[in-house]
């Protein structure tokens, strides 16, 4: 079963078309890299998955749930959104990290905060605080940041708070695990360190919607690639058929531009 | 009288009238930070009517003199609806002022706070909500110490203006220091044509500035660690 159906998505920024019917599916523990230039509406698709934009038609699925149908009032959007997103994990392209707290506790704070929630937190309120830790000191050690877990953002480098970035969405085990250009703001020389980062995270298996522009690691690294262009899906299959044999008059026109640069 | 024998008695009416300034301080802040407050919640409301009154009052009350709104404040009630709403006397001016001076000062905080807070990114608000968290655990956990940083310098430039406008009360002959001063000019406890109790008194500010000038100074080291 697919762990992400997504059907006919339409979203209208005033009356810029911004996404139009967007559909597509993939299975757990693939990774599908959306590529297209800018204003394409990647973006935008990404901001939907994650609610942080309300679609103006479609259905978002995960694992055969039905977390949003647009054509149910937006009272049933907003109704535990707040757990529909953590379906989802986010990394920006700008990290967005919070700039008052530690490597460690940017990653800890939100799974900390959720385990107020649970029933039991009273009690077990410092097992709770111990485990977290423990996983948040895990998943910086797998990002290489051993070493970085006590230093505020402002102390790290653009690779380094990507990767903070990417263990604090790591932290709450979303199924799906989206990235929005997370290499656009970095240095070039920086961009290395992140990429094999999410080289490994496929490697294992980690179920992952990639927006990128560095074309060369979209072919790698995915399984499916969709080529999106003027909020459409324009091309979409396996990246070697995309990138090597495009059918697709727009695709071979985009492709070009950037093998030139 | 010779000086030496002039400086204590000055001494002590300069500071009952700096107690009264202090008073006047203390309460303002007091009233004028949480005025503040609501008033920058109401100006990012949603509801169009709200935000439309509470920008005009910003505008009428920075757009004219504090001791012009002290005087109105102050003399209003009395003179056109026959109620003195303040009752005579020094505790009914210091009312009076402290109404004045609220209004005045939460007006000036309601923009600071405002600032303050659409100036935090928004990408902070979005990392918030992926990862599950509440609309108050976001305003509490990430953006309210990003917001206390970024307001801490124009607030502080605010409460050190707020401890030398006080003064501006004399106009309603609140018996606070620059009063007390002055007195001396046309003649209390024995001394009368004495200027220099009233230079005196810019003694008193200086000490009250320098001392705000260091604690704000603190609070800003203790929020550098991180950017």
């Amino acid at each position: 079963m697919a762990i992400l159906e997504v059907e006919n998505i339409r979203k209208s920024f005033g009356s810029v078309l911004v996404l139009d019917d967007i559909s597509f599916s993939m299975e757990k523990g693939t990774v599908l890299s959306i590529i297209g230039s800018s204003g394409s509406g990647k973006t935008t698709l990404l901001r939907c998955l994650n609610f942080l934009e309300r679609p103006d038609t479609g259905i978002i699925r995960v694992n055969g749930e039905t977390l949003l149908d647009a054509s149910f009032p937006a009272r049933d959007f907003q109704r535990n959104i707040r757990l529909k997103r953590l379906h989802f994990g986010l990394v920006f392209q700008s990290f967005n990290l919070f700039p008052q707290y530690t490597a460690l506790e940017n990653v800890t704070l939100a799974e900390k905060l959720l385990a107020q929630e649970k029933p039991d937190w009273k009690e077990k309120k410092s097992e709770y605080h111990r485990a977290i830790e423990e996983h948040g000191r895990e998943l910086l050690a797998e990002m290489g940041l051993q070493d970085r877990m006590g230093n505020y953002p402002h102390q790290l480098s653009g690779g380094q708070c990507q990767r903070v970035a990417i263990a604090r969405a790591l932290a709450l085990n979303p199924d799906i695990l989206c990235f929005d250009e997370p290499t656009s703001a970095l240095d070039p020389e920086l961009t290395g360190e992140v990429l094999r980062v999410i080289r490994g995270l496929a490697e294992r298996h980690t179920t992952m919607i990639i927006v990128t522009h560095e074309m060369a690691f979209a072919r790698d690294v995915a399984d499916e690639v969709i080529f999106m262009d003027g909020g459409k899906i324009c091309e979409q299959g396996d990246p070697k058929e995309v990138f090597g044999n495009p059918k697709q008059e727009r695709t071979k026109q985009f492709l070009s531009r950037f093998s030139e640069t | 009288m010779s000086f030496s024998e002039q400086f204590p008695i000055v001494l002590g009416s300069l500071n009952t009238g700096f107690l009264q300034t202090l008073r006047l301080f203390f309460i303002t802040l007091l009233g004028a930070i949480p005025l503040g407050m609501v008033l920058a919640v109401g100006e990012m409301s949603s509801f169009k009517p709200l935000r439309a009154v509470i920008r005009t009052l910003v505008w009428i009350i920075r757009g004219s003199p504090l001791m012009i709104q002290l005087l109105i404040i102050f003399y209003f009630p009395g003179l056109v609806f026959q109620t003195p709403l303040w009752g005579g006397g020094e505790s009914g001016r210091f009312a009076a002022a402290a109404v004045a001076f609220v209004i005045n000062y939460a007006c000036y905080f309601c923009e600071i706070f405002r600032g303050g807070i659409q100036g935090i990114p928004v990408g902070q608000d979005e990392a918030g909500m992926v990862l599950g968290m509440k609309p108050a655990q976001i305003f509490f956990r990430i953006k309210l110490l990003q917001v206390v940083k970024a307001i801490l310098p124009p607030i502080s430039n605010e409460i050190i203006t707020l401890i030398k406008d006080t003064s501006l009360a004399r106009i309603i002959a609140l018996q606070e220091i620059i009063w007390a001063g002055q007195s001396f000019m046309k003649g209390s406890q024995g001394i009368s044509g004495a200027i220099w109790p009233l230079f005196f008194t810019g003694v008193y500010y200086l000490v009250a500035t320098g001392i705000l000038t260091i604690v704000f100074a603190k609070l800003e080291k203790k929020l550098s660690f991180f950017r």
